[in-house]
């Protein structure tokens, strides 16, 4: 009897202030689905630096005047470096191919340039990409180098976009937040002073106060987690839409999103959405009930 | 069953003491009022036995339990062993006679089965039987009131605090609310009651302890108004 009371008092408390939960719940969806985006987004970003961090090289270009000699003791220098993992020699002939894969669309091109103006290099893999400044300072020095060039610095800036798209959708979900929490504190006022009387009787008689407090919490609660499905079916439709949809050329670029983060994002969202509302309730509560 | 030692207590921001180092002791089965002029701090001392508030210095002990020292999640169970009834009966009025009383059972966890056999059985006792369905706005005043004397004295409380029962009730009325708390004070039931009707308090000769500016200035065991 005490859950269906408790139940029942939830159901009639979101009907009587229709409005305010409706705002409630809108408020609460849209901030959950940009807190969902933005940890999408970071895994994202992660995944991503783990892929294409595999992959990257470290290139040593070296002079079109290098000598034998030289090209000895830089090869001796990459094998001894303690950060090298691999290393690869790429010969003028083995650019040129390459050369002639990449720009394969392009037949004009490719004729304009003879394996002779490509140079010679060193493709090194580090151990740890994140020490490449630590091998490019040793290496430096050497004769015979023409440049070092790190393919991450490429990849850097292409991520530190994503970061700010992350961020933008941190802080639009952080405003939603705080706009939610005091629609969620209001609502609870404004339920706590509908039922004044009931809450009055209930402290003279010695109700538990989980049991006094517990229909206004749950009423929030159930509020924050429909708002966190809604935030859910938002995300997965823009995914759906969006990425696997329109922008599906830039989601080439990007490594896929698979469909198993988002389905993560439910319990993430579900969860925030129900904690979150649940200590605001009881936090306004606190003030509004006092025993 | 109650004791004040020393009790004082000053509200934020007044200038004087509501109660001014008040001691007084109430055994088991009495009926006591305590009388005196608006603001003399009668209705303070309901709200200390209540523990709505804590007093400023001194002990409050009800029940045998030290009221000052109690927890603040205890609170809720201790108040079950107090029954209480206000001037303005505060009855929920969208519920009837009969779910005002078995509101405050569920609340507590009684199941509806306990109520269903406890309700109209102390219903009858305040003299409603037969008016179980009606809602309050369908009650007169003392009926009103007699429904908040069963929905107090349903769980069989130790102790029934009535601060000013009768202040809204007609003379003749009141003297029949008087007979009702006379009758739950037989069962052995402690009755504190806060009042300045004189008629009332001349017609029981109980015990009278009078306050004035937060001092106790009479305690007679079977007293008038004076």
């Amino acid at each position: 009897m005490r859950l269906k009371y408790v139940l029942n008092e939830v159901l009639v408390g979101l009907w009587r202030n229709v409005t305010m939960t409706v705002a409630m719940i809108i408020t609460m969806s849209v901030s959950l689905t940009m807190l969902g985006a933005s940890v999408l987004l970071y895994m994202q970003v992660d995944q991503m630096k783990n892929f294409y961090y595999g992959e990257i090289e470290v290139s040593i270009f070296l002079r079109d005047d290098v000598t034998d000699a030289q090209k000895s003791a830089i090869d001796q220098a990459i094998a001894n470096n303690a950060l090298t993992e691999s290393r690869q020699y790429e010969s003028k002939q083995d650019a040129f191919k390459k050369f002639q894969v990449i720009w394969r669309d392009s037949p004009d091109f490719i004729k304009s340039v003879t394996p002779d103006s490509l140079p010679e290099s060193y493709r090194v893999k580090l151990k740890d990409p994140e020490q490449y400044g630590a091998f490019a300072d040793q290496m430096r020095g050497m004769q015979g180098i023409q440049d070092i060039v790190d393919q991450r610095e490429l990849l850097k800036k292409v991520f530190d976009i994503f970061n700010s798209i992350q961020l933008m959708a941190l802080v639009v979900a952080g405003v939603m937040a705080l706009a939610a929490l005091l629609l969620v504190g209001n609502t609870i006022q404004v339920a706590a002073y509908s039922k004044r009387r009931e809450v009055a009787v209930m402290k003279l008689v010695g109700a538990s106060n989980w049991f006094i407090q517990a229909p206004f919490v749950l009423e929030a609660v159930a509020a924050g987690l429909v708002g966190a499905i809604l935030g859910f079916v938002f995300l997965f439709i823009s995914k759906v839409v969006l990425l696997d949809g329109r922008l599906q050329a830039l989601t080439n670029v990007l490594t896929p999103i698979p469909n198993g983060n988002v389905w993560l994002m439910l319990p993430l969202l579900a969860g925030v959405g129900a904690l979150v509302s649940a200590v605001t309730a009881w936090v306004t509560l606190r003030f509004y009930l006092r025993v | 069953m109650i004791q004040l030692e020393n009790v004082t207590k000053t509200y934020p921001k007044a200038s004087r003491p509501s109660l001014d180092n008040v001691s007084v002791g109430i055994e088991k089965g009495e009926f006591v009022f305590f009388i005196g002029p608006s603001g003399s701090g009668k209705s303070t001392i309901i709200k200390l036995l209540l523990h709505e508030v804590s007093p400023s210095n001194g002990k409050v002990v009800v029940n045998a339990k030290d009221v000052t020292t109690l927890r603040s999640w205890k609170i809720p169970h201790f108040r079950r062993s107090i029954g209480c009834v206000f001037q303005d009966f505060r009855l929920l009025p969208n519920r009837t006679a009969y779910e005002n009383v078995a509101f405050a059972l569920e609340v507590i966890g009684k199941t509806k089965a306990v109520a269903r056999r406890v309700v109209p059985e102390v219903l009858e006792l305040v003299g409603l039987g037969g008016k179980e369905h009606r809602y309050p706005h369908e009650l007169s005043g003392g009926e009103q009131q007699r429904v908040a004397v069963a929905r107090a004295f349903v769980n069989r409380p130790l102790i029934l605090l009535a601060d000013e029962p009768t202040g809204n009730l007609d003379p003749d009325t009141s003297i029949e609310i008087m007979r009702l708390l006379d009758r739950i004070n037989r069962t052995g039931t402690t009755v504190v009651m806060v009042t300045h009707d004189s008629n009332i308090v001349n017609q029981m000769r109980r015990r009278v302890i009078e306050i004035e500016s937060g001092r106790i200035v009479r305690d007679q065991a079977r007293g008038v108004y004076g």
